[in-house]
């Protein structure tokens, strides 16, 4: 066999041992999770919040984090939205496509992308000192709306520039002004696109644990007010991992199976979404 | 002006409002860390606090040196398990791979960048941690504080790091374009030849980008580093060391740094440095890839 097969073949295999190690190293990390998780989940964790004593009492269940989760995600994710959707449009031909200001914001955008969550999180402990606030609710929706913000903005431009120019120009020649063209054409065009970047955005946002650790704080009780402090998922599981209970342990369990249920439930959502938008695309 | 017009011009200024806050969000960030930052660095000169051993809030003396030493260990240590691996299986996906694989794997790798870093964190608990300390570690004859090192960080760290590095080659080589490889196929190469010497030359700068936004996902990484690493506050010396990089830092002291004076301002720089870290090699990144893009390179 000559030598450059040889290497070829080397190669190949190399190549196939990567692969396999990226796989195999996914399937042990969400193995591992259930193995552990699965038993420790019982009807008693999902509809009690914690109790017997403050913070990490042995008893009860993580509801308080559960709900604070969606709570702090949801709040987060809605506001992205809005503002999220109006860069995306604004970013467009019609309106300031091609100025320094566009260029400019992805380029913002793509950092924001890359920044840390701690960063995020040190960032929104400073506006709460500016507001005079506490820890709370709101302080964790403020910051994860920032996380956010540039994930979705850039996930929902990609799919609006996948719809056809055409379609904007009739609406345009039917004397239809921008917002008209870009809420009825554009958007409803993109709709499902545009729902798989704000899926992937509340991913982001109710998995992460860094930036809504001095934000939104951590209790045992559901918050009731926006001013209150919230528990999270993500929290749940740093916080109950680290005690030496072990009944407290299978709580951060029960809270990592929960938060992977959640993110495997966007994950496939988002692909369904996302098939059904490519299927639609007008070429 | 007739109703429909007035909406338009309303609502297109609301997206200008929320279009120029996006765009100065980064500059807030800048500026607001650096003004929580500014006490400490009015206090000694920059250089000294990087480069300083010594750490004691309650006298007074912020040394980030081994902060910054166990950043640059456990990052350096993630990348340089992930980018062979990820090289390699992307190369598989993008050129070797039948469509079916291609299917099959994607979503999976999309998944991977999905997940949670405390997920991460707490499977480094269970798995990692226990694997380094009583398999590795003995195997070794080494000494490690019950697992948790640099290597556990690094192991969790490439895994996380995997799936940029991954989709991001996968993209450029799927860029470049298919009649040079035919034109290199047709003087006899094989497709192993084909591509050492024209796709990963030509994906070079792309592939390049690739690793310098993992590396910059790797320096940030909060949660899933500071559950693995041990946050022993000293400079290490080899990977089965505990180290204690800065992000694990800033989320550690939160809770009482506002008690000494001082001890918030460094903990900001710490923000700061990280951002600044992460701003340039984003942008680096960045520039190569919008001109990939453009067809540049």
């Amino acid at each position: 066999m000559e030598l450059r097969r040889v290497e070829e073949f080397i190669f190949r295999v190399l190549m196939i041992l990567s692969l396999g190690i990226v796989m195999i190293s996914l399937l042990t990390v969400i193995g591992v999770i259930l193995w552990k998780g699965l038993p420790a989940i019982n009807i008693d964790m999902l509809t009690k919040t914690a109790e017997g004593g403050y913070y990490l009492g042995t008893g009860g269940g993580i509801l308080n984090a559960i709900i604070g989760s969606l709570y702090l995600a949801l709040g987060g994710t809605v506001l992205a939205f809005f503002l999220s959707i109006g860069i995306a449009f604004y970013l467009q031909k019609e309106y300031s496509g091609g100025t320094k200001l566009a260029d400019l914001t992805r380029l913002s955008l793509d950092i924001l992308w890359g920044t840390p969550s701690i960063v995020y999180g040190a960032f929104g402990f400073t506006i709460l000192m500016l507001l005079n606030m506490r820890a709370s609710l709101l302080g964790g929706i403020i910051v994860l709306t920032l996380l956010e913000l540039p994930i979705m903005t850039r996930a929902m431009e990609e799919v609006i520039k996948t719809v056809p120019s055409e379609l904007k120009e009739v609406s345009f020649s039917l004397g239809a002004t921008r917002l008209e063209t870009v809420v009825k054409v554009v958007a409803k065009q993109a709709l499902p696109g545009l729902m798989t970047g704000v899926l992937i955005a509340f991913g982001r946002g109710i998995g992460d644990a860094a930036s809504v650790l001095f934000t939104a704080g951590y209790t045992d009780r559901i918050p009731t007010s926006l001013f209150d402090a919230t528990a999270s998922l993500p929290l749940a599981i740093f916080f109950q991992l680290g005690t030496p209970l072990p009944q407290i342990q299978q709580k951060a369990y029960a809270s990592a199976v929960i938060l992977l249920m959640i993110i495997l439930a966007i994950n496939i959502t988002a692909r369904v979404l996302s098939r059904k938008y490519t299927k639609y695309i007008i070429k | 002006m007739n109703i429909r017009r007035l909406k338009d011009s309303i609502s297109s200024r609301l997206m200008l409002a929320a279009t120029a806050f996006a765009c100065l969000l980064f500059f807030f960030m800048l500026v607001g860390l650096y003004y929580r930052a500014s006490p400490i660095l009015s206090t000694e000169p920059i250089f000294d606090l990087l480069f300083s051993k010594e750490w004691s809030p309650n006298a007074g003396k912020f040394g980030f040196f081994p902060f910054i030493m166990g950043t640059l260990w456990v990052t350096g240590l993630a990348i340089v398990i992930a980018v062979p691996i990820s090289l390699l299986s992307s190369i598989y996906l993008s050129e070797y791979a039948d469509s079916s694989l291609r299917a099959a794997a994607n979503p999976l790798i999309d998944l991977l960048a999905g997940i949670p870093s405390v997920v991460y964190g707490l499977w480094g608990v269970i798995a990692v941690v226990p694997f380094i300390r009583n398999i590795f570690a003995p195997a070794l004859g080494v000494e490690t504080i019950g697992g948790y090192s640099i290597l556990a960080g690094g192991i969790v760290l490439s895994i996380m790091v995997f799936p940029i590095i991954i989709s991001i080659t996968s993209e450029v080589m799927r860029s470049v374009s298919q009649d040079l490889r035919e034109v290199s196929l047709s003087v006899g190469a094989t497709k192993w030849q084909t591509i050492k010497h024209v796709v990963l030359r030509k994906a070079k700068p792309g592939i390049f980008a690739a690793i310098i936004l993992g590396f910059s996902r790797a320096f940030g990484e909060t949660m899933a580093v500071l559950m693995v690493v041990g946050n022993v506050y000293r400079v290490p010396s080899s990977i089965f060391d505990p180290a204690y990089p800065l992000p694990a830092l800033i989320a550690n002291t939160f809770g009482e740094m506002m008690s000494i004076p001082l001890y918030d301002s460094a903990i900001m720089l710490a923000a700061l440095l990280l951002l600044i870290v992460v701003m340039i090699f984003n942008i680096l990144a960045r520039m190569v890839l919008i001109k990939i893009e453009k067809g540049v390179i």
